[in-house]
């Protein structure tokens, strides 16, 4: 530690440590205020509405009278099969999301390794969908996959001799060769895919720079072919990375609203949670509904991260 | 026997195989882009009657979606300018506000041993990581009782407090990589810390701060569940992205509809591209290890 002194205003000499202190608790302060208003306040307050009747008409006169406690909300939101059924689809699109967005990620940025000329504008331009507002990328797949006008269907019907346009939006499950697959979903999950794979990609790119080439050069002079390099030598040096972005890629989906909301609005069996609080909300105006679907879902997620965690590392413990 | 290929060089069908994915990649990436912009130069007809022939015809290409598009309803447009200047003030002043909170914040983070620092760190990711919509619920009635649902003002202090935790977290990792010895001797010279930090911090991290400010924009222009919560009843206050969908449950052609989102994409690509190299280095400095 070093031993450096200042002087205090009042002519006190402050040590590093005090100093520290006194300047670390400074400027943290305005965080700290916007992180109890905004995050810690509210969270206190949802846990209340989920155990209190409470509707949008009540917001006036809230906080003049006792809350009445309840477990109805929970009651009803259990009892009911559409919650069920909404947590599982969302575990089914935030896993499908998490392994193709990783994965493509992955690919993505193995393939683009090597350099080659014109490697950085290929490295930017992968990173348009990302960097395109979401608005902007579901109007577009709004426009392809829409039944009249879309290029999906109009290529469907012109070229590949459908018999009529698909509704891509609005499908809960479509016949495959006999087998029922959830089309809508298949395409949200598309939809997701593409625009956050770019992030993944950019993640894992930055991480084989520090992948040093020396062990496989080595590996390639003792005869290990390319398959054997990746998977022995490349992948285990990135598996760090990836678990990261599985796992912020898994929260991320798990809670993820706009995208939904705005390429379907829960149509064809895409009604997640996020769409759940939000129907309670707005459609139903029951905030009490609301909190406990959203402290539900809160719930399940934190369990998913405490089992991933617990995993993860007595994985690291046998090692 | 030949002699066997050196070693490191590829096999010439991977390599092909390579450049096929990367080409299969790219036309993934940027097809629906390119399609959405072609159509938005097209009549409406033209697209309904033709949806497989993409090529505008000479002739055909009008920018006049984008105009329709941006003017005000009484100049026989959709009034998207309006609601891109709401975007706009509510992104600029976001940055501002959740800048200076930030810089602060990780500064402190980054440098400072203070008491109650682990406690704090944890708190911010805490919060980074939890499911925002949870947390809507509440806000909202939070808002609504204070009068600022209806207002942009509601909109922009739910956008400073989402943003101000990924913010710190980049300011924080431009921080650690600077060299802490001048601020060490400023300090010593008698420099008070806002001096310090307005003198010696900031110049130096100032790409990283620039980057940093380019995210927040970015989350904050592309923003629309929390606009669609507050502001759906009031059509004055739509912010661009709340507009745009708005405009797609009336019966607004889809010409219009492309140009005004791709309208919308372009200051955030242009500063995407602008700070990408310090964006990367700060998004991606936590996933070293």
């Amino acid at each position: 530690m070093s031993s450096a002194v200042t002087r205090h205003r009042w002519g006190r000499p402050l040590s590093r440590p005090q100093r520290d202190n006194r300047n670390g608790l400074l400027l943290t302060t305005p965080t700290l205020v916007v992180v109890v208003l905004a995050s810690i306040i509210p969270l206190i307050l949802v846990v209340v509405f989920a155990f209190s009747e409470i509707r949008l008409v009540d917001i006036p006169r809230l906080g003049t009278e006792p809350i009445e406690w309840t477990l109805d909300n929970f009651r009803r939101a259990l009892g009911n099969p559409s919650f069920w059924q909404a947590l599982g689809t969302t575990l089914l699109y935030a896993s499908l999301t998490m392994i193709g967005s990783v994965g493509v990620g992955l690919a993505l940025a193995l393939a683009l390794r090597r350099p080659f000329r014109g490697r950085g504008v290929v490295r930017a331009l992968l990173l348009v969908p990302y960097v395109l507002p979401i608005i902007a990328a579901v109007t577009i797949w709004q426009t392809m996959l829409n039944p009249q006008y879309g290029l999906v269907n109009a290529f469907g019907r012109e070229v590949l001799g459908w018999e009529q346009s698909i509704g891509f939006l609005n499908t809960t499950t479509a016949q495959v060769w006999g087998i029922p697959i959830p089309l809508s979903l298949l395409v949200v999950v598309v939809f997701e895919i593409w625009t956050s794979a770019p992030l993944s990609f950019l993640f894992i790119t930055a991480r084989l720079q520090g992948v040093s080439p020396s062990i496989e050069e080595a590996a390639a002079l003792d005869g290990a072919n390319g398959f054997q390099i990746i998977g022995r030598i490349v992948m285990p040096q990135l598996k760090g990375v990836i678990l990261l972005l599985c796992l912020l890629r898994f929260i991320w989906t798990f809670q993820s609203f706009s995208e939904i909301y705005l390429l379907t609005e829960g149509a064809g069996g895409t009604q997640v949670m996020a769409l759940k609080v939000y129907t309670e909300l707005v459609t139903r105006a029951d905030i009490g509904s609301a909190a406990a679907y959203g402290l539900l879902m809160s719930v399940v997620l934190i369990s998913l991260l405490t089992v991933y965690v617990a995993l993860s590392r007595r994985k690291v413990d046998v090692e | 026997m030949t002699r066997r290929r050196s070693s490191l060089r590829p096999h010439p069908a991977a390599t092909a195989g390579r450049f096929v994915f990367i080409a299969l990649a790219l036309i993934f990436a940027l097809g629906p882009v390119l399609y959405g912009f072609l159509l938005s130069l097209r009549p409406f007809t033209a697209i309904v009657q033709e949806p497989l022939n993409l090529l505008p015809s000479f002739g055909e290409i009008d920018f006049s979606a984008y105009t329709t598009a941006m003017l005000d309803p009484d100049q026989g447009g959709f009034g998207l300018g309006r609601f891109v200047i709401n975007s706009l003030v509510v992104a600029l002043c976001t940055i501002v506000l959740a800048i200076v909170v930030s810089i602060l914040g990780a500064y402190a983070a980054a440098r400072l041993r203070y008491l109650g620092r682990g406690v704090v760190n944890a708190i911010i990711l805490g919060v980074y990581l939890f499911p925002g919509i949870v947390l809507s619920v509440p806000l909202f009635v939070l808002l609504a009782k204070a009068g600022l649902t209806g207002s942009l003002v509601g909109l922009l202090l739910v956008y400073v407090a989402t943003t101000v935790p990924v913010a710190i977290y980049m300011l924080r990792n431009y921080f650690q990589a600077l060299p802490e010895s001048i601020e060490e001797a400023a300090i010593v010279d008698g420099a008070s810390l806002w001096q310090m930090l307005r003198s010696v911090v900031l110049p130096v991290a100032l790409p990283g701060v620039v980057a940093t400010a380019v995210y927040v924009f970015m989350i904050a222009w592309n923003e629309y569940f929390y606009a669609l919560l507050f502001l759906v009843q009031d059509r004055a206050l739509w912010t661009a992205p709340l507009g745009i969908s708005q405009l797609a449950d009336f019966s607004v052609p889809v010409t219009v509809l492309l140009a005004g989102a791709l309208a919308v994409t372009v200051p955030v690509v242009v500063l995407f591209f602008f700070a990408q190299r310090y964006l990367v280095d700060g998004l991606t400095a936590g996933a070293e290890k």
